[in-house]
């Protein structure tokens, strides 16, 4: 009888056939998927600590750094009020807002000068519309002296309980509010946050008598609401409510007001050009794309998006000059790197290995040392000069400039990347047979037209990817141009830093940034189309 | 190339040893020179970038001890060597032990989303220095660890990660899976497998994925200027001021002791690749 038709035990035989079964019952297949499962997990499980530890301190900063590119709460954090009030504005009527928006307006700078936030909020501002901090600055002086009685007199005129906390008790608990005093629940709302900046927690705001800028914003919001609304509260069944409303009713549209708009024409002129209030009310929502457009030396104005006159273009020439600049640093690295790397691959293995050495010192000795010597080496009174002065190339008047400038970034940055063209160029040229050669020349071929027919195409995939290494490395270079590169050497990186660390708009520094990565991103992606991913050798 | 043929015309042999002694000496100098030149010019006893008349001939006079001296005896130096020596070796210890972790785990035969993890693992080295340094900047300064010590090991342990990640998964190419296989079936646990079997053979790896994440942290600059305060000052960040305000000549001592430390570095990673080409029975290159 043979093996297969004999019924061996139950377990390891499927009982309909179709279905093997393992030694503990299961069936195979789903036995077999459960260990690839838990294969797959266990992988994952060693992954995850690292996975989560870059996502954390690596991948979600680049994140923040994306989103602050477009972030712009600022507007709409320190003038609430303001922003709210100008939403029935329109900008493109060339007319000042009427007198709500500047009452809205005193309010939320006595509380943005309170907590010291309004020059913040001027110098976000002023990166849009310069000259508008100065009137910010000048506002959270005067802003105090501001007079803001007439509304409540006239209010406590009319109606002494408007003289009351209970009044205002009364006025919060109404169906109405907020939805009906939307700038008096705004106005009442930063009293409070002032009140308690001013005085610290021992006062009870329900124990007093808001400020003037809130029955300013109620008589503001009374004129707005239309009479029969206010009819409904004289005659509500909410007896409180209806006292405080009903000798006000007939009277409303007669309320005086501070004539904020006049006072504020008198801190400063910049309150009464309607450029500024656009600025204002441009720059309310809460994503912009203002950071971008100034990143592209564009800017938004009246008549929509328009490129910024020629002087003051720096960014679009900058990321010109980067990219210039890293072209020609990677031709250089090419023209320098295929000689060294073709004598590497055609050099004996003992003889090779000094030579890379030489090559491998360098790529291992640290940026700082390397941007130091070549300081050393350029300047003006440095190694070279003095060589050359010395040999009589030049004399002592004639000593080359060869440091902070364009030279010196070039230079340098040649250097230093070199190695990052010669490795991945060896490691191609390595794998091209000598027979190629040998063949094209016993076919007749010349030394020169067996090298460009033959040998160069070979090498091709490894100028590839060493350029894009070379390239990707090149254009968010810092450190070299800062030192060595002087004004006209400098890259986009360094106008980065700069607003990161030096003018602070950390925006502007963002949006930058960002461009710079998707550059990056685009080039990185065509090296792995070309190269892989996974094929990055080191040293 | 490699060797002339007898039969080689003149024109031949000129451009022969044209490319290989004139072409390509002349880039190996460049690439050399530079490294070369400071390590001299660093004994200057004079505070003087260029070679003195008594240095070109040879005088003892005219070299000196005295930027060493100054390295060594300054506070500001000594701070900045202090914490370079503080910061690297805990960011070279949590990058490596977490990316070796990793690198076994992507070595698995089956890894889900493989490609798309090895992309966010291996960013922190393709993303500019000033773009990590800006958003990091950005991001710590929100969760209160911008200027701290750990800010920057956690920074810097993290652009040291794929380096690690690279050098451990290329040893783990040529690791033989039933090694493992054998060690569960004479009744190891996992861990017993992967200290006893395991860990022996992929070390060479991890050392040198280590050493290139020290190096990452210890040249570092961009982002530890960013993101310490005075208190994280590091020997780059020294030099890097050193360098843009009053450049003096005790740069040129501490980078010949970087020099120095970099040959140190390479000759290391040198025989740890020989040993690692050893043990996996591949025949040295």
């Amino acid at each position: 009888m043979s093996a297969s038709t004999t019924p061996v035990s139950p377990n390891t035989v499927s009982r309909s056939d179709s279905t093997p079964l393992t030694q503990d019952g299961q069936p195979l297949k789903r036995s077999l998927a459960k260990a690839l499962r838990r294969e797959k997990l266990r992988a994952l499980m060693l992954i995850s600590p690292l996975l989560i530890f870059i996502i954390v301190s690596f991948v979600l900063p680049i994140g923040d750094m994306l989103f602050r590119s477009v972030e712009n709460n600022i507007v709409r954090d320190t003038l609430p009020g303001t922003v709210r009030a100008l939403s029935d504005w329109d900008p493109t009527v060339d007319e000042l807002p009427d007198e709500s928006v500047y009452a809205a307006l005193a309010d939320d700078l006595m509380l943005a000068q309170e907590v010291k936030i309004h020059t913040r909020l001027g110098s976000r501002l002023n990166y849009d519309q310069p000259g508008i901090s100065s009137v910010f600055r000048k506002s959270g002086r005067a802003i105090k002296r501001l007079d803001n009685e007439a509304a409540m007199a006239a209010l406590v005129a009319l109606e002494p309980a408007w003289n009351t906390p209970q009044a205002w008790a009364t006025l919060r608990d109404m169906k109405a509010w907020p939805a009906q005093f939307p700038a008096t629940a705004q106005s009442y709302r930063n009293w409070m946050a002032w009140l308690k900046s001013e005085e610290g927690d021992d006062v009870d705001p329900t124990q007093l008598v808001p400020h003037g800028f809130t029955y300013a914003a109620l008589v503001h919001d009374l004129q707005k609401m239309p009479a029969a609304k206010i009819e409904s509260f004289v005659t509500s069944t909410n007896t409180d409510a209806a006292a405080l409303f009903t000798n006000l009713a007939g009277n409303i549209a007669d309320l005086p007001n501070d004539d904020f708009k006049a006072q504020f024409a008198k801190i400063d002129k910049g309150w009464v050009q309607a450029d500024n209030w656009q600025a204002i009310k441009r720059l309310s929502p809460s994503i912009t794309d203002s950071y971008f457009l100034a990143s592209i030396d564009t800017e938004r104005t009246a008549e929509g998006i328009t490129q910024k006159p020629e002087n003051e273009r720096i960014y679009l020439r900058l990321f010109v000059r980067t990219i210039f600049l890293s072209m020609v640093i990677t031709c250089s690295c090419i023209l320098l790197g295929y000689p060294v790397a073709y004598l590497l691959a055609n050099l004996s293995v003992r003889a090779s290995n000094m030579v890379l050495i030489l090559v491998l010192l360098p790529f291992w000795t640290s940026l700082l040392v390397r941007t130091s010597a070549w300081k050393v080496l350029l300047q003006q009174q440095g190694v070279i000069n003095d060589l050359l002065v010395w040999a009589r190339v030049i004399d002592e008047a004639g000593r080359l400039v060869m440091i902070n400038n364009m030279t010196g970034t070039i230079i340098a940055m040649t250097h230093i990347l070199l190695p990052f063209m010669i490795l991945p160029l060896y490691s191609v040229m390595k794998t091209i047979a000598p027979s190629y050669m040998r063949a094209a020349k016993s076919m007749g071929a010349s030394d020169s037209l067996a090298f460009w027919r033959v040998y160069f195409p070979n090498t091709v995939p490894g100028i590839g990817a060493g350029s894009i290494l070379v390239f990707i490395l090149s254009i968010g270079y810092y450190i070299t141009p800062e030192l060595v590169g002087g004004t006209s050497g400098v890259f986009i990186s360094n106008r980065i830093a700069y607003h990161i660390s030096s003018s602070l708009n950390w925006g502007l520094a963002a949006a930058l940034g960002s461009i710079l990565l998707l550059l990056v991103l685009a080039l990185y992606w065509t090296y792995d189309r070309i190269v892989g991913i996974d094929n990055v050798k080191l040293g | 190339m490699s060797a002339l043929p007898a039969y080689a015309s003149t024109g031949q042999r000129i451009w022969h040893y044209t490319f290989r002694y004139v072409i390509c000496g002349f880039i190996l100098f460049f690439l050399i020179a530079p490294i070369l030149t400071i390590i001299p010019l660093s004994f200057n006893a004079e505070d003087f970038f260029t070679f003195t008349p008594e240095m070109l001939a040879l005088d003892p006079e005219g070299y000196s001890l005295k930027h060493y001296q100054d390295f060594f005896t300054s506070g500001d130096w000594q701070k900045a060597l202090k914490n370079s020596f503080l910061i690297a070796p805990a960011a070279t210890l949590l990058s490596t032990a977490l990316g070796t972790l990793a690198a076994i785990g992507l070595s698995q035969s089956h890894v889900p989303f493989r490609r798309a993890i090895m992309a966010i693992l291996i960013s922190p080295m393709i993303v500019p220095l000033i773009i990590s340094a800006a958003g990091m900047y950005f991001f710590y300064s929100r969760i209160g660890l911008q200027g701290t010590y750990w800010g920057v090991v956690l920074a810097h342990a993290a652009l040291g990660t794929p380096f690690v990640i690279i050098t451990v998964t290329a040893t783990m190419v040529g690791f033989d899976r039933s090694l493992t296989r054998a060690a569960a079936s004479m009744g190891a646990d996992p861990v017993t497998t992967f200290f006893k079997v395991q860990m022996p053979l992929i070390i060479p790896g991890v050392v040198s994925g280590a050493l290139f994440a020290f190096i990452t942290s210890f040249d570092e600059v961009v982002v530890v200027l960013f993101l310490g305060s005075a208190g994280q000052k590091t020997l780059p960040w020294q030099m890097f001021t050193g360098l843009r305000e009053q450049i003096s000549p005790t740069i040129l001592a501490v980078a010949t002791i970087m020099v120095a430390i970099s040959i140190v570095l390479l000759t290391v990673l040198e025989l740890l690749r020989r040993r690692s080409e050893r043990l996996r029975g591949l025949t040295p290159s």
